[in-house]
């Protein structure tokens, strides 16, 4: 295992080597682990001829060596500045705004189920893979049930992850119960694997008296804190600063735990991405970033978002280590969030992973995603790019899984499904003291004025406020 | 800026007069909202009021409190220590990062820089860089920082350089600081301090002479107080780390060199309590932050001229603490507001409705309020004087008020 760990942290260290981009990361490398393995370096050797045409097309003629060499090349004259020294060049050269060839991702299954040979991951026990998939496989129907319940009308409001289980079960698996996460709102499935019932997201998507947030917020936005789960907060990305703070909090207290959150694609346009990321750098917080970028900011595709390869290459920008994943793969998802929160604990620093994915479902219930892309581009997504069933296919040709069990489990989810809608359509929603209370610690004397007033008005006219709205 | 230190100094003689007074029985921050009346500590003496071109007729016979400042009834005249008000501050955060070691500070240049104002001077050598933490600009991050850190346990103290620039935190603060614990369904709690200077300074420019408290009110969860003496200034600074819910402190840039004398033993202010500043009868001026010396200023001319005002510093800008103003109202029937917020939107405008809703009936004359115009702060000298409310408007207010 342990070998298979060091190995899988050389990935990171070997695409740098290999990007020849060293040289511009600070001085403090972190030390690689020799691990090179001859079909790992052939297999990059393409990749090594082409980035040498990393530079700009218009230069004329390379006379110098890369502008992003290494710093402790001989012959070099350094020029002092702040922030320490460089070398010069006469040469006016301006570094392009892209790479030829864009980052590739990490991947170890293949479309197939199949582990590509040679690929460095974490290997997973049977009992891990089994509930992983189980988990998946039960997001799946989760999401398919509240979707339907609300365009039955029986919720307002509801997000689904389709096409995003692997990202969200899969990360979770390889963070511990300690690591505080901040989600955004598509990432349910962490929930559900820290144990989070299935009557637990129906009382909060139906608002009532057994919710946790005592129905003060909308459908999905859902928080724990016994699970380290912060409750969901609509506005975009305003989180990541949030886990800067939370790292910094765990860095002071030197616990053993990390910082884990997530943002879309769309959400690194925000300010808040940028200053997230800065200060993660900055502090040295153990702060995980992971960016599911699923190609769609509700009707915004991905070209009209950014400019740049993806967001994996932010990273550098800020000074954080990064990694491109194939967030459709369970296993490498696993791997390289297991390997990143190492690294966030055990170095004290931010990482950043971009995992590529598709959202094949709508934005939301307010959403109708057909409208601004092709019918057969979900379709295709939804059908052979599934992440559920690649993970399946692995896990079957384990000998882990039957159809059996892939039917108990759907029937049963289903089952407790329904029966926790039901049940929580039925219950009271909060009483109206719970309108006051939780503003502050306690209640300030206007609140209180305010509360009696309403409580007065609702005593005289009862008939007015809906049956059910009780004090 | 001598000016205004001149006024304060006399002024401040008597703040503590009072307020000792106020604060002496509520040593631990009471959970449970104080309903304790205010003293307001007047002499019984039954004598002459004033003279006989005053046309209100006086309900008690009082004897006239011949100063605006009345000699200082020094309690602790052997065990107090004399600080400016900036040291004040710095004083209250050091006792609580003292006594918590889960208070912490950030901000910009707050570190070994000592911060913009010198609040945090010495606190980086003391508890260290990581406690008192540099932060690189971006106001929204930083105080999206200290919320994430809150949320897992700390009680950061957001510094912003300037209040005005906490205008960029503006979606932290509303969506996240003053929500979540709501939203949360009480999982979580934001104990948060956010400070800064902020108000019309000398000739700052427009964007830095912001009043954020007008823009600040209407986010449900939060509390906001504003500190004018070092007294105050300290016991609001250890309150407010102290309490649960988010607490903005609003100082203000041309109060921090303010001189006075406090208590060595661990006090903390009232977060909730309004200032008895100058006790009186004829008229009730509410007022906050560094109007409060303007208003003492203008309450000398008024005493001499025959007024007996009673000054309040309402302190805790959200909520406001109307049974300290509403005791006020029911004894002088007569209110003005004096505050540095624009006409449209300001403190005074909430607290003109607040006691127009609740005191109607003990009211003689309108609410008059007098605060800036509708205008950003010009740079010119005299244009910024202009902008600002004066003593001697506020002397002929008052006497229209009392006709």
């Amino acid at each position: 295992m342990a070998i298979w760990f060091a190995r899988s942290r050389n990935i990171v260290s070997s695409l740098r080597h290999n990007l020849n981009l060293s040289g511009i990361l600070s001085k403090r490398d972190y030390s690689p682990r020799p691990a090179f393995t001859n079909s790992q370096l052939s297999s990059r050797s393409v990749f090594l001829d082409s980035i040498t045409s990393l530079r700009h097309e218009s230069t004329a003629v390379e006379k110098q060596h890369d502008l992003v060499q290494q710093s402790d090349e001989e012959d070099v004259q350094e020029l002092d500045f702040p922030g320490g020294k460089l070398g010069y060049t006469s040469e006016m050269k301006f570094i392009p705004e892209s790479s030829p060839k864009r980052v590739p991702c990490y991947r170890v299954l293949d479309e197939d189920g199949r582990i590509i040979s040679d690929s460095d991951f974490i290997p997973v026990s049977e009992q891990l893979a089994v509930r992983m998939y189980e988990q998946m496989a039960t997001l799946q129907v989760m999401d398919h049930i509240f979707y339907e319940a609300q365009r039955q009308g029986r919720i307002s409001f509801f997000i689904t992850t389709v096409g995003e289980e692997a990202v969200n079960i899969a990360s979770a698996a390889a963070l511990s119960p300690d690591d505080v996460v901040l989600p955004q709102y598509r990432e349910p499935g962490v929930l559900l694997w820290r144990g989070f019932t299935l009557q637990e997201f129906a009382n909060q998507c139906f608002g009532n008296k057994a919710d946790h947030g005592k129905g003060r917020q909308m459908p999905v936005h859902y928080g724990s804190n016994r699970y380290n789960y912060f409750t969901v907060s609509s506005p975009i990305a305003t989180q990541l600063p949030q886990a800067a703070g939370v790292g910094y909090s765990l860095k002071m207290e030197k616990k053993n735990a990390c910082a884990v959150t997530f943002i879309g694609d769309g959400g690194t346009s925000e300010g808040d991405f940028h200053a997230g990321l800065n200060f993660a750098a900055v502090m040295e917080a153990p702060v995980v970033f992971i960016c599911r970028n699923n190609g769609w900011a509700i009707s915004t595709h991905i070209s009209e978002q950014f400019r740049s390869d993806g967001i994996v290459v932010k990273g550098q920008a800020y000074g954080i280590r990064s990694i491109r994943v194939d967030g459709n793969d369970a296993l490498a998802v696993y791997s390289a969030v297991r390997s990143a929160r190492e690294m966030a604990v055990t170095e004290q620093r931010p990482v950043l992973i971009e995992a590529m994915t598709y959202r094949v479902g709508h934005h939301s219930t307010s959403d109708d995603s057909t409208k601004y892309r092709a019918a057969d581009e979900i379709q295709y997504w939804k059908m052979s790019r599934n992440p559920v069933n690649r993970f399946k296919k692995w896990v079957e040709d384990n000998g882990w899984w039957s159809e059996e069990d892939e039917s108990k489990l759907r029937s049963n989810a289903r089952k407790q499904l329904l029966q926790a809608i039901q049940a929580s359509e039925k219950w009271d929603k909060p009483p109206l003291t719970e309108l006051f209370s939780d503003v502050y610690d306690v209640k300030t004397k206007n609140l209180e004025e305010q509360e009696l007033g309403l409580r007065e008005l609702v005593e005289k006219q009862p008939q007015d406020y809906p049956p059910g709205f009780h004090i | 800026m001598s000016a205004i230190i001149h006024g304060a100094g006399a002024a401040t003689a008597l703040t503590t007069f009072n307020s000792k007074k106020l604060v002496a029985p509520c040593r631990t921050n009471l959970p449970a909202r104080s309903k304790r009346c205010i003293v307001v500590a007047g002499s019984d003496d039954a004598s002459k009021s004033f003279g006989s071109s005053s046309v209100l007729s006086v309900r008690r016979p009082q004897k006239l409190i011949a100063n605006a400042v009345a000699t200082k009834t020094d309690t602790s005249a052997t065990t107090g220590h004399e600080l400016l008000l900036f040291e004040a501050l710095q004083e209250g955060l050091e006792e609580e990062m003292d006594r918590d070691p889960h208070v912490c500070v950030m901000g910009e240049d707050v570190g070994h820089y000592g911060g913009s104002y010198k609040v945090t001077k010495g606190l980086a050598d003391k508890f260290g860089d990581l406690r008192v933490l540099d932060t690189p600009i971006c106001e929204n991050a930083f105080t999206g920082m200290g919320i994430g850190a809150a949320m897992t346990g700390l009680r950061p103290v957001i510094e912003g350089m300037n209040m005005g620039f906490l205008l960029l935190a503006f979606n932290q603060i509303s969506n996240n600081c003053g929500m979540l614990h709501y939203t949360s369904g009480g999982q979580f709690t934001i104990p948060v301090v956010i400070r800064g200077p902020g108000g019309v300074g000398r000739q700052l420019g427009a964007e830095h002479s912001q009043r954020l408290e007008s823009y600040f009110q209407s986010i449900p969860g939060i509390q906001m107080v504003a500190c004018s003496t070092p007294y105050n200034a300290k016991g609001l600074m250890k309150a407010a780390i102290r309490s649960e819910n988010p607490v903005i402190l609003f100082e203000h840039v041309l109060l921090y060199n303010l001189k006075e004398k406090i208590p060595d033993d661990d006090y903390i202010c009232n977060l909730e309590e309004a200032e008895m500043v100058r006790p009186g009868e004829h008229i009730t001026i509410l007022t906050y932050s560094r109007m409060r010396y303007h208003v003492m200023q203008a309450a000398k001319t008024l005493v001499n001229k025959g007024y007996d005002p009673e000054v309040i510093d309402i302190r805790s800008l959200k909520p406001f603490d109307l049974y300290t103003i509403g005791n006020s109202v029911k004894k002088t029937h007569r209110v003005l507001i004096v505050e540095e917020c624009m006409r449209t939107g300001g403190i005074g405008a909430s607290l003109t409705a607040a006691i127009n809703e609740n005191f109607h009936d003990y009211l003689d004359a309108p609410v008059m309020c007098l605060s800036s115009q509708d205008v950003p702060t010009p740079y010119a000298g005299t244009l910024e004087e202009w902008t600002v409310v004066q003593p001697a408007q506020i002397v002929t207010a008052v006497e229209q008020l009392c006709q």
